[in-house]
């Protein structure tokens, strides 16, 4: 039995620890956000975070995130209420076939949380480990300056706030 | 006690006089700039692989930056050095070296103005360079395009920050030997020798450092430290489970694999991405005379080969997922003194790199080598295992390699020191490695430097 | 034959072995429907092929609207596309209409999603079938107000009368009987007053996409599921020699092993369990036989040495007249992969005789035949349903995933099973974008004018897509195997590997050559744009070098060979956003380059420039800025267009720089983006923009392979002003750029 929590619910599972994230998010959880790519870790498209860190949910047991918070793109927003970044991937019609990109959503969310006034280069290079087929980079890239934007001007108000006390 | 404390002046002003004369270096006049098209094209063409060979783009490049423009941090256990812009710009690089000024830098570490150069430049090889491959070089250098760069200043500790320092180190340290043919061995050996000990400078990171950061020159080759990795020894202390014959070694350097070796990683890489470009009997001439340093007779390399094989293959097929092939080979179960950090060692493994690092399965060609061969897992220090784990392997974009992800947001400190344990436990028959904590944390502060510049 | 009776024959064989066709009630034969002996009239798009206006358009009871289409969404965002054109021609709101793609169940058989044909197909169909059930709508209504129809008018899902009566559609179905055939000529609405087309309405799919939603076949959780793992042979030519399974029956979670000849695959409850039982099973797995695989460095010259058929596509006038200057070139293409994200994932269920099949191939129809082959089952028992995929880019290991879950689903009957590829076996397995060779040779006249053009070109087929189960992969590795059917062939206009072999310049004296080779050394099929990628690269490259023999810009000298209008316009506004100068000087190592193609020579123009810089000392080639200009017809949604151009630039920048199967004798090599590298984000362009020409009222042309050809040769051009270097063999990756231009 290994707990885990995920998009802040626990969940106790009975697989062997062994098992990657990937495959218990999909199938035990019913989660389709991360998607399985490559199982090797090359290509991103099974990107949850782990706490902070994004990662290949493909490559890492579940015995390693006992305890630790895990978010996939499930936990950032519905279609109905989408998350500053679903927000912007869906503003700038960043997908075409979009398999790539819930990874790719949570590995720009992990980089906005850490720094939210990323500049572009920063975006490409953390961006780096996710790959995507269909060529909807400029898009994605489009996004994810959309929603640092969001997240910016969201973070300043509470900043301010936190000021006045 | 007035004449005593005269004496003492004395002396020292006569010493401190005799030290400047014995260091000081006159400036050599700018040269008006030169054009690339006043090179021989074929003294240029020389120089591209006498360049790639002693690999002066590795340091003298940082990351994302333009190639031989310098700003390529070194980090030393004195301070941190930049690399120097090495394109013939005139302001900022070397376009008005003269190829005096070039060969005087060269041999004896003197900038044109006359300043001395910090030995992380290793001019201690390159007096070993011939006249005529330094004038190729610096027609190779002289014919690149011109990059402004202006160079960043040292960040020594003091007083290590006053030059004068590189000087009296020299004095202590750089040696004008000359290399004499070895009649006994051949050409090859020969010309390897030559590349392998100057220009290549392969002891700047292979061979173990004094307290004052020079080379060993009892120890060659023994084993040493670059950018915070352990340079394996080359020598017959080895911790290589196979001794490299030299076809071997020319596949790592070559091709960035062997398949008893493994995987080129860590600051080697940009050093054979290199040697994948120079004429193939320069790589086979380095191999020979590396692979003569372990000093290993053939039936000894086959019954070690065999011995190995046999150890790693061993440990593979009964890893627990392979579980399978039970019915076949008996299953090792885990040590006996398994304790809990090596069980989560060994679950994490199974989960993590298993995928991958398991023997057999339908891709026999993108698997890597089994770990029970690599040098790394048997090496005397866990930092190379835990420089791979946190930041993996990447070719250059654009180029077909191995790659491994990092693990570094993946795993916390405890696990990855766990999986470090579980694989030397595992995989090899060496003690268990100490100290994996601070390494890690020292792997973590800094920034990865591996990456192609 | 003609279509139709080509449909004829199957209906008759259908009612011979008594088939289930009532259910399949609007999409039987169209001749039925139709007077019998006159010749039917031309239909646009696909109606033509499926005339009946219910195979494309229901409304129930309700006035909830269907839409059916059998071209299936590949990420190119055509659903949207045809929700679009369904609401303006209906006026409805795009959120009131429900869309079917393709199932062989419920949809009309619109054959493959390919070639750019699904906005003229059945985009074309959709329309004129909406159209004309607003039509009968009206007619309907005009009956119930008893008012000349002029004085209706349709609005938002009902018509208003002039007197201002309104009647919901819902209260017209009663009435209408769309069990009719369509009729030529029907009017549609007017361009001008478009308010749905023309704009860029939000596709209907992202939304799913970037939440988690069930989007992806990857995604389908029926109940009682089980997964599936196949082992595939170490190479093509490898044997299943012995296999002891009784280790892997006994894994946990492992439910059967299954073995027909060389196919081998696991059942398991589990996925990891699946994986790691197919891992165990492949350990254990003896194989013998060699590949033998032609040597990777000279595969040109090996496919140029194989037996060829010769086809003359175009002769004009004489050649051997030019007095000019001339030059010739050879240019090289290497076999290339799609390379999906998500490797490729079918999900098949064996119940009650009957085989259901969610997949994601582009032509569920052709995939329900060839499963019906390799199954020996009636066709009427095959069901193919298209469920989203990882994007495609051409025939991938879709087709072959849903003939590996159909078969492991046979051998565990009721049970749905879920089977993806591996990324190993993806990048080993799927059909590769064939390797192939140019050779062109032209000469100038006294003006500067191309007068002569000779232009070869070899190549393999681009398409073994089921058309028969010997071109799904497991077929090959039963113990009955089923023959691979001989490749043939695309004939022109369209073309295969000599797609877009035929210059659009105006060459007075022409002579252009296929030679389509039917042994393939490594298994190919179709990759977006077939052979039109290799030719338009080949052409456009040539162009520049001509255009430079002539001491011309480049833009000014393809103008000058130009007479279509909707060319020159896309080449003067690419190059007008661009700010094209002739002659400009640029900074070392920059270099900037210009290409066009009209895809097919019939379908959507798009022009492209762009710069680049490249660092000397790597070799390393970096896109800067990139404008491009198309011209796709009517617009339907413009965004679409822009994303698909946008796509395809980065993805043809990837094939261009980067990309190359790799294979030793034995075996394929690339089996992972380690050993297969793609375009990652440091490498991306600064800046795309995406150009549109709007022709309000024209057919719709198709985009999704419009920009690769172009954005090729607009690379290698920019490259070779860059460097001084014309380099003519793909791809210009690093090492090959630095050591074209030298030290």
């Amino acid at each position: 039995m290994t707990e885990l929590i995920v998009n802040g619910e626990r969940h106790t599972v009975d697989v062997d620890p062994a098992t990657p994230l990937l495959y218990v998010l999909r199938n035990e959880l019913k989660l389709n956000g991360a998607k399985f790519g490559c199982g090797l870790g090359q290509c991103g498209a099974c990107t949850v975070m782990l706490d902070s860190d994004p990662v290949f949910a493909c490559l890492i047991p579940i015995v390693a995130v006992d305890g630790r918070r895990v978010r996939t793109v499930e936990g950032l927003g519905t279609a109905e209420h989408p998350g500053p970044v679903q927000r912007a991937f869906m503003d700038e019609q960043a997908a075409q076939c979009g398999y790539c990109i819930p990874g790719m959503i949570m590995r720009a969310q992990a980089l906005l949380e850490r720094k939210a006034g990323a500049s572009e280069d920063d975006i490409r290079q953390h961006m780096e480990p996710n790959l995507c087929r269909c060529g909807t980079h400029m898009r994605i890239l489009a996004a994810v300056k959309r929603a640092a934007v969001t997240m910016r001007s969201a973070e300043k108000p509470s900043r301010q706030r936190e000021a006045g006390r | 006690m007035r004449r005593f404390l005269f004496g003492l002046i004395g002396i020292l002003v006569v010493a401190v006089i005799g030290f400047v004369a014995l260091t000081w270096r006159s400036e050599l006049p700018p040269m008006a700039p030169r054009a690339a098209a006043s090179f021989d094209p074929a003294l240029v063409a020389k120089g591209a692989d006498l360049a790639a060979i002693g690999s002066c783009d590795v340091c003298h490049t940082k990351p994302g930056g333009r190639t031989y423009a310098g700003g390529y941090p070194l980090e030393t256990p004195f301070g941190v050095l930049y690399s120097t812009n090495i394109t013939p710009d005139p302001d900022t690089g070397i376009g008005a070296w003269s190829q005096a000024a070039f060969t005087r830098a060269m041999r004896e570490g003197v900038d044109r103005r006359g300043r001395h150069l910090y030995p992380a430049f290793p001019y201690d090889h390159f007096t070993l360079t011939t006249d005529s491959d330094i004038a190729a070089i610096y027609a190779f250098m002289m014919t690149r395009q011109p990059v402004s760069a202006r160079n960043e200043d040292a960040r020594l500790n003091f007083p290590l920050n006053f030059r004068i320092f590189a000087a009296g180190w020299k004095l202590l340290f750089l040696h004008h030997d000359e290399l004499k043919p070895e009649p006994s061995r051949d050409a090859a050996w020969n010309r390897g020798r030559y590349l392998v000990t100057g220009l290549g400078h392969c002891g700047a990171c292979h061979t173990p450092r004094n307290s004052l950061g020079a080379e060993k020159r009892h120890r060659p080759f023994a084993g040493g430290d670059g950018r915070n990795w352990y340079s394996p020894a080359l020598d017959a202390s080895s911790p290589s489970p196979i001794p490299w014959s030299a076809e071997q070694v020319f596949n790592y350097l070559r091709h960035d694999f062997d398949p008893l070796h493994g995987q080129v990683a860590g600051p080697m890489a940009p050093v054979n991405h290199n040697l994948a470009r120079v004429p193939e009997a320069d790589v086979r001439a380095i191999a020979a005379y590396t692979a003569s340093l372990n000093d290993t007779d053939a039936a000894t390399q086959q019954r070690q080969t065999q011995t190995a094989l046999a150890f790693a293959r061993d440990r593979e097929a009964t890893l627990p997922i392979m579980r399978a092939s039970t019915a076949t080979t008996p299953r090792q179960p885990e040590p006996p003194d398994a304790s809990a950090q090596s069980k989560e060692g060994a679950a994490i493994f199974a989960g993590a790199c298993a995928t991958c690092h398991h023997g057999g399965g339908e891709w026999p060609s993108t698997r890597p080598v089994p770990l029970g061969l690599s040098t790394t897992v048997h090496g005397p220090d866990a930092r190379n295992l835990l420089h791979i784990v946190v930041d993996g392997i990447h070719p250059r974009p654009g180029e077909s390699g191995k790659i491994m992800p990092g693990f570094a947001g993946a795993l916390t400190d405890a696990q990855i020191v766990a999986l470090a344990g579980y694989v030397r436990s595992r995989f090899s028959d060496k003690p268990a490695w100490t100290g994996m904590a601070e390494a890690l944390q020292q792997i973590r502060r800094r920034p990865a430097v591996t990456e192609a510049p | 034959m003609n279509p139709h009776t080509q449909t004829k024959l199957s209906r008759r064989r259908l009612l011979q072995t008594g088939g289930a066709l009532a259910v399949y009630f609007s999409l039987r034969d169209p001749l039925d429907a139709l007077a019998q002996g006159a010749p039917p009239p031309k239909l646009p798009g696909s109606l033509d092929k499926f005339p009946l206006l219910d195979s494309w358009i229901k409304i129930d009871a309700n006035g909830a609207i269907t839409v059916f289409t059998g071209k299936a969404e590949l990420g190119q965002g055509i659903k949207t596309a045809f929700i679009q054109l369904a609401a303006e021609e209906l006026s409805v709101e795009p959120g009131d209409l429900t869309l079917v793609t393709a199932d062989t169940g419920r949809t009309p058989n619109e054959g493959y999603t390919a070639g750019s044909h699904s906005m003229k197909d059945s985009g074309t169909a959709i329309q004129n079938a909406a159209a004309q059930v607003r039509g009968l709508l009206l007619d309907l209504a005009a009956t119930r107000f008893n008012m000349p129809r002029e004085q209706l008018k349709p609005q938002r899902g009902t018509v208003v009368a002039a007197d201002g009566r309104v009647l919901r559609y819902a209260e017209l179905v009663a009435g209408l009987d769309l069990h009719r055939p369509a009729v030529p000529g029907a009017p549609k609405a007017d361009p001008k007053t478009y308010t749905v087309i023309g704009k860029p309405l939000p596709r209907v799919d992202i939304p799913a996409k970037v939440t988690g939603g069930l989007a992806y076949v990857q995604d389908m959780r029926p109940d009682g599921l089980v997964h599936a793992r196949v082992v595939r042979p170490p190479n093509p030519a490898a044997k299943l020699k012995a296999l002891d399974s009784q280790p892997v029956e006994q894994m946990p979670g492992v439910i059967k092993v299954v073995r027909d000849g060389s196919f081998l695959a696991v059942v398991a409850a589990g996925e990891f369990q699946a994986i790691q039982a197919m891992n165990a099973l492949s350990s254990l797995a003896q194989w013998e036989g060699q590949a033998n695989l032609p040597k990777q460095a000279n595969i040109s010259d090996v496919i140029r040495a194989l037996p060829a058929q010769d086809t003359v596509i175009l002769n004009q006038g004489s050649l051997g007249q030019a007095s000019g200057r001339a030059l010739k070139a050879t240019y090289h293409r290497p076999y290339q992969m799609h390379g999906a994200i998500g490797p490729s994932c079918a999900l098949a269920q064996f119940k009650d005789g009957t085989m259901t099949v969610w997949t994601h191939s582009q032509g569920v129809y052709p995939l329900r035949d060839s499963l019906a082959e390799l199954l020996r089952m009636p066709k009427e028992q095959v069901h193919c349903i298209h469920t989203e995929g990882s994007g495609c880019y051409g025939h991938n290991g879709a087709d072959d995933a849903a003939a590996d879950a159909a078969l492991i689903a046979r051998a565990v009957p009721d049970r749905p099973v879920r089977v993806q590829w591996m990324r190993e076996q993806e990048h080993g397995w799927e059909p590769y974008g064939p390797a192939m060779v140019t050779e062109v040779q032209a000469a100038l006249d006294a003006d500067g004018k191309i007068a002569d053009w000779q232009y070869e070109v070899w190549s393999n087929t681009h398409s073994t897509r089921p058309g028969g189960a010997g071109n799904l992969l497991a077929a090959l590795h039963l113990a009955q195997p089923f023959a691979q059917p001989a490749p043939t062939p695309i004939p022109q206009p369209e073309g295969g590997g000599d797609r877009n072999g035929i210059p659009l310049y105006a060459v007075p004296n022409a002579r252009v050559t296929s030679h389509f080779i039917p042994a393939m050394p490594v298994r190919v099929s179709a990759m977006r744009g077939l052979g039109a990628y290799m030719n338009v690269f080949s052409i456009e490259s040539f162009m520049d070098e001509m255009a430079a023999l002539a001491g011309t810009d480049p833009v000014e000298f393809r103008l000058r060979h130009l007479e279509d209008t909707r060319a020159r316009d896309v080449i003067a506004l690419a190059a007008k956003e661009f700010g094209w100068k002739p002659n400009e000087p640029l900074p070392k190592g920059r270099g900037r380059g210009f290409a066009f193609a009209r895809y097919k020579n019939l379908a959507g123009y798009a022009a492209i420039a762009l710069d680049v810089e490249v660092e000397r000392e790597t070799g390393v080639v970096q896109i800067g800025r990139v404008v491009a200009a198309v011209d796709s017809g009517q617009v339907v949604n413009p965004d679409g267009i822009r994303n698909q151009i946008e796509g395809a630039i980065v993805q043809s920048a990837s094939w261009t720089l980067y990309e190359s199967v790799g294979y030793s004798e034995r075996e394929i090599t690339s089996r992972d983006w380690g050993s297969y590298p793609i375009l990652r984000f440091p490498a991306m362009p600064s800046k795309i923009d995406v150009h549109i020409i709007d022709r309000p009222g024209q057919p719709f042309l198709g985009t999704g392979e419009a920009g690769q050809g172009p954005a090729s040769a607009a690379i290698a051009n920019a490259v070779a002003s860059a460097t001084g270097v014309r380099m003519r063999s793909l791809p210009l990756s690093p090492a090959r750029v630095k050591a074209a231009i030298g030290i």
